[in-house]
């Protein structure tokens, strides 16, 4: 069991006394390596505000997938503690994973099930989070009936069915065409601020870091460390083929080409 | 307020479109008599050509052991006169069907647990493997000396060599499960028997079905050939016992009605059982090109 799971149980409630100044996540020098392996993540603090969207940037082997996956409860820390209050967070991946038996309304419905949502309230429930990601119409597509941006907006849906809090999501739009990932750049600031969700975002996009987050986390690789962070006073809805944008990007970019620089092996 | 509700608007636009530009215009689809044609066609002529080799071999070179495709079908509706086929297929495919079942019952959760618990998988993965390809023919001589010439060695030797194909099966199945899928599940709060019953069997499923179809092949040749050699009064007549009671007269048209009656059940039961169901599961999964 993880640390997560035991923050979980010890309690339950704590979403009733969860005061507006509890971080939604906190991770406290969380250090991760799996077996004898080398060390993924070197001493990671971090906390996320109810309701911020922070995005985490970094280049190959900085463990962003790694620490997304402790805070999310699948892997646990070597050392350190990870604290989400209150909730089990749900966790989007690169792919949209979603199960290919089901259609997609019945996918949503999975969730609602594993929550404990009664069975009479399901499926109300579920056209209800398919609306909100405007995909009222296609609730009984299975999945290969539907395309890549609509199955990611499927997963989104079920991913909020979780009714958790705290969103996390793993270079989501990663696999997505350009256009597809811009327009679901927009759904995903209109929806998160819709839903009040605090969301932890990892890409390796820093464009689309900045396009999105409220705070850009920059990461080291090998092992993965906190360099820098960014905050983001750019008001939303942004373009990301604004000038504020760009502007941002390059000094980030500087940074992260910095740190991937050190990397360079050095020739003769 | 109505400056937000318009941007909603055309967001709501820009999606639909995006949507719609992206699943591209509805495919027509091809009538169902052509369908049916297209699928029946091919292998109605193949058959034919094969009849039409076997007529001309048999007219040109004459020989002396192989009957025409005349005779052996005046043999096949003699038979079928005398309604001793019907009888002999519903026999077997009884002594088939409850030999599948039963072995259908005892090999899946032994693939569950072998697929689950590594241990045991390693300790007798091997030996399932072996099993499968022992012929099960084999195990006819050993069964007749402990359950004597009855139903129960024919039923043995069809649980000898079903249950090693379905325990694979249901092992391979499990084991082509994408990882995410475990993970999303632990995600959604999925664990131990939830996990199993919610996601990972549904995910096997097409797995498991070539298992299962597997398993009824080796049944129904494993019964065939248990047919051929445990022959004794006490036994109810099945196409096995039927088809070596020609044998016995010297009836070879007896015989080649025999072998054709034994492999119509079999394509008949892939026809009309496993195809379907299989396709079914398949296509549901976008695994299949419609066709």
């Amino acid at each position: 069991m993880t640390v997560l799971d035991t923050v979980l149980r010890r309690s339950p409630s704590l979403d009733d006394v969860l005061d507006a100044d509890t971080p939604a996540v906190s991770v406290r020098g969380l250090t991760k390596r799996f077996g004898s392996g080398p060390i993924v993540l070197d001493e990671v603090s971090l906390e996320v505000r109810q309701g911020e969207f922070v995005c985490l940037l970094g280049a190959s082997g900085c463990g962003k997938s790694t620490l997304l996956n402790v805070v999310a409860g699948l892997d646990a820390p070597t050392a350190g503690e990870v604290a989400v209050p209150g909730h089990r967070p749900s966790l989007m991946f690169q792919e949209p994973a979603l199960f290919p038996w089901l259609t997609a309304a019945q996918n949503v419905e999975m969730a609602l099930r594993l929550r404990g949502v009664r069975k009479a309230e399901r499926k109300e429930e579920a056209q209800r989070l398919l609306a909100l990601v405007r995909l009222e119409g296609s609730g009984g597509k299975r999945p290969h009936e539907l395309s890549g941006g609509m199955r990611q907006r499927v997963a989104l849906a079920r991913a909020l069915a979780q009714d958790s809090k705290v969103l996390l999501m793993d270079e989501p739009f990663a696999a997505l065409d350009a256009i597809t990932r811009d327009v679901l750049h927009d759904e995903l600031t209109r929806i998160s601020r819709e839903v009040g969700a605090t969301v932890v975002f990892v890409t390796h996009n820093v464009r689309e870091a900045v396009r999105l987050g409220d705070r850009v986390v920059l990461l080291s690789s090998r092992p993965g460390r906190v360099v820098r962070e960014f905050a983001v006073d750019i008001p939303q809805p942004r373009r990301i083929e604004s000038p504020e944008v760009a502007a941002l990007s390059v000094e980030i970019t500087d940074h992260l080409r910095a740190e991937i620089r050190k990397h360079a092996v050095p020739t003769r | 307020m109505s400056a937000s509700t318009l941007e909603d608007r055309r967001g709501a636009e820009l999606e639909a479109g995006l949507d719609a530009l992206e699943l591209g215009p509805v495919e027509a689809t091809q009538p169902a008599w052509r369908r049916t044609l297209s699928s029946v066609l091919p292998p109605a002529l193949a058959l034919l050509g094969i009849l039409a080799l076997w007529q001309v071999v048999e007219v040109t070179r004459d020989p002396d052991n192989l009957p025409g495709p005349g005779e052996v079908w005046a043999a096949m509706t003699y038979e079928w006169g005398q309604g001793r086929t019907q009888e002999a297929i519903l026999t077997s495919l009884e002594r088939g069907v409850l030999g599948f079942l039963v072995s259908l019952v005892i090999a899946t959760p032994i693939g569950l647990v072998l697929a689950r618990v590594q241990v045991l998988r390693r300790a007798f993965r091997p030996l399932i493997s072996g099993l499968q390809s022992l012929p099960s023919v084999a195990w006819v001589p050993a069964a007749i000396l402990w359950f004597g010439l009855n139903d129960a060695t024919l039923y043995f030797v069809i649980l000898m060599g079903a249950i090693p194909s379905i325990v694979n099966g249901t092992i391979s199945g499990l084991d082509q499960v994408p990882p995410l899928f475990q993970r999303v599940g632990h995600v959604l709060g999925a664990r131990g028997l939830t996990l199993a019953r919610l996601v990972l069997l549904p995910a096997a499923l097409p797995g498991y079905l070539g298992g299962l179809k597997q398993g009824w092949a080796f049944s129904w040749r494993s019964l065939m050939a248990a047919e051929l050699i445990a022959t004794s009064g006490d036994l109810g007549l099945g196409l096995g016992q039927q088809l070596d009671q020609a044998r016995t007269l010297g009836d070879l048209p007896g015989v080649l009605a025999g072998i054709l009656a034994i492999l119509a059940v079999g394509i008949a039961v892939e026809l009309l059982v496993f195809a379907p169901l299989e396709k079914r599961v398949l296509r549901r999964r976008g695994l299949t090109v419609s066709r």
